[in-house]
């Protein structure tokens, strides 16, 4: 019971604060790309891949003092900033969830800006097209981002790079 | 591109509750609610187990995907043609898009997609891609119309702006099922001027806009959507029944892996059970089908699936508590767990947390830069400007949001005292509190 929770509080102790909820849908839903058990539901919007059901969830766990959120003015937006509490780590204290390499993938990700995130999320989104038709899709659904050639090759290799950190040993 | 046979000699009208009447004037609409796909809709409800707390919601997904293609077709026609940024060759595709929006969802899917891991909107767009009469009739219109469709329902259409009449936080998509469901089920909270906010939705680039004098008919809409969430989506009840749907296709699916030999087979979820649902199989799937197999495990022999069963055909559903997961109440979880093992009621069936993130619901949030995209108002002056900025009312309900947590469980069980009286009593007094 309440195991989804669980797996989103142990991705901030394993992430540590994460500034941004578009940083945040982000990186689990690459997280969940890479296999990692997230089973909120994503769809395409108009800035990539985003779920509902992630954000409701981040709420109740505000809701519950498990997270700290701190809501930041910035230009003409807010940006929120996330960090796991003391009654979050307690919490998590009642499970014994086991995701290997998690801590790596998700620090790694945190210290990318949320554009390329967005760029590596979308890609996953269409990884059943080829890498051509991924490209076209991506400067045709992405034209405002006005993404370059070598920032999706970039955003390929980073893939790789990732889905290396979780095929080592435990 | 044309449809052959363009439009019909005399237009086609159903009498509709919400909308009054659906105007039917192209051929190509006409013949896609003609297909097999979309009249399988009729034996689909729209809000699911909720007819078991609101007796009138027994509407179907069929009415609902009439109501969304009219509300579309009523933007283009009457609002948005001749207007800047709106390309009017997008028109047909706009209409198919809306009509068959839904098309892919399957009988109770919400407890269905979560069990079985399935998502609708993967069938969706195997019926619109698939050998399906729905795929035949798109294909009339060009060999690369069929895609087109799915991709705007997918929202992965190049044109943002046709992607946003369906799916946006102003589509036709909310606007008809808030009015629907109010409709159905009865109650006030859910009526706002949809003619009135049809009348000021103006095409930008890449999305509608909303001008400045139509925000008090948005502010109805947007109250719309927060007081149906909590009066009828999420309403306790029919969370209960929820939470018996689900556990029923658990013990099912468990009960086959365990190879238990089922008194009636179930023959239509052998592929949901081992996760090789082919679009044939799904297209088989409605509620009748589903009630039936319910119907008939009444008489398993396993207890729990029998007794599931009958509290789901009976309605004899689950009480409820609040209950907040705070570390003082995750022990007394632990504590009931293990006292309900000890009175021999199974917890993985008969005791279980639901939290309002198992139904998520996209209440208005203005969020922040590049989350989603804001309902923007077009001011007098030609610019654009968050909704929640200008008006108080949907900035006080779109701040801190309300969630909600409740731990469910059989009374009838505990009340009985012929066996396990003492560890009963206990769990009692643990969940009265």
């Amino acid at each position: 019971m309440l195991t989804e929770h669980a797996k989103i509080v142990k991705a901030f102790a394993a992430a540590g604060e994460i500034v941004g909820r578009k940083k945040l849908q982000k990186m689990i839903y690459i997280a969940k790309k890479l296999n990692f058990p997230f089973y909120e539901k994503f769809d395409f919007h108009f800035y990539g891949p985003y779920s509902e059901e992630l954000t409701w969830r981040i709420e109740e766990l505000c809701n519950l003092g498990f997270l700290n959120e701190v809501k930041e003015k910035k230009g003409g937006y807010f940006q929120y900033r996330y960090t796991l509490t003391e009654a979050g780590a307690d919490f998590l204290k009642h499970y014994d969830i086991h995701m290997p390499h998690l801590t790596e993938c998700l620090q790694d990700m945190n210290e990318q800006n949320s554009r390329f995130l967005e760029l590596v999320s979308t890609i996953l989104y269409f990884d059943n097209f080829s890498k051509d038709a991924v490209k076209e899709k991506v400067f045709l659904v992405k034209s405002k981002q006005r993404y370059t050639e070598e920032e999706i090759e970039q955003a390929y290799r980073y893939i790789e790079q990732l889905r290396h950190k979780t095929e080592a040993p435990v | 591109m044309s449809y052959p046979g363009g439009q019909l000699s005399e237009e086609k009208v159903f009498k509709d509750p919400v909308h009054r009447y659906i105007h039917v004037r192209d051929k190509i609409i006409w013949d896609l609610i003609g297909t097999k796909e979309f009249q399988r809709l009729r034996r689909i409800k729209q809000l699911g187990t909720t007819y078991l707390t609101f007796h009138g919601a027994e509407h179907s997904r069929f009415n609902h995907s009439l109501g969304v293609y009219e509300i579309i077709r009523r933007i283009i026609d009457d609002v948005f043609v001749g207007r800047e940024h709106w390309d009017h060759s997008e028109r047909l595709l706009c209409l198919c898009a809306a009509l068959l929006h839904d098309l892919g969802h399957g009988p109770f899917s919400h407890s269905f997609e979560k069990v079985f891991h399935l998502d609708h909107e993967d069938f969706t767009q195997a019926i619109i891609l698939g050998d399906t009469e729905v795929h035949a009739v798109l294909k009339r219109m060009g060999d690369d119309f069929p895609q087109k469709v799915a991709e705007v329902i997918a929202k992965t259409y190049q044109n943002k702006l046709v992607v946003s009449l369906i799916s946006s936080q102003i589509d036709a998509d909310r606007m008809d099922y808030l009015l629907r469901d109010a409709y159905y089920t009865g109650v006030s909270y859910g009526n706002f001027d949809m003619e009135r906010i049809l009348r000021v939705m103006r095409p930008r680039e890449d999305q509608v806009v909303i001008k400045r004098s139509g925000m008090h008919a948005v502010e109805d809409y947007i109250m719309s959507r927060y007081q149906m969430y909590w009066q009828v989506y999420f309403h306790p009840v029919t969370r209960s029944a929820e939470v018996i749907l689900t556990k029923i296709l658990h013990r099912a699916k468990t009960l086959h892996e365990e190879g238990y030999m089922f008194r009636t087979h179930p023959h239509h979820f052998y592929s949901l059970f081992t996760g090789q649902v082919m679009l044939h199989d799904y297209l088989k799937l409605d509620e009748a089908v589903i009630l039936y197999y319910f119907q008939q495990w009444q008489d398993e022999k396993d207890e729990i699936l029998r007794d599931l069963c009958r509290r789901f055909v009976h309605r004899r559903l689950f009480k409820y508590v609040e209950f907040s997961p705070t570390n003082e109440q995750m022990k007394k979880l632990m504590e009931l767990t293990a006292l309900f093992k000890k009175a021999g009621i199974d917890p993985d069936y008969y005791l279980v947390v639901d939290s309002s993130s198992d139904l998520p619901y996209d209440f208005y949030r203005p969020g922040e830069e590049g989350e989603r995209l804001p309902i923007y108002l077009l001011m007098p002056n030609g610019e654009f400007r968050e909704l929640s900025r200008e008006s108080v009312l949907v900035d006080a309900i779109s701040g801190k949001r309300r969630t909600d947590h409740k731990l469910y469980f059989p009374d009838d069980f505990l009340q009985d005292f012929s066996t396990k009286r003492t560890t009963k009593k206990k769990i009692l007094e643990i969940l009265e509190g």
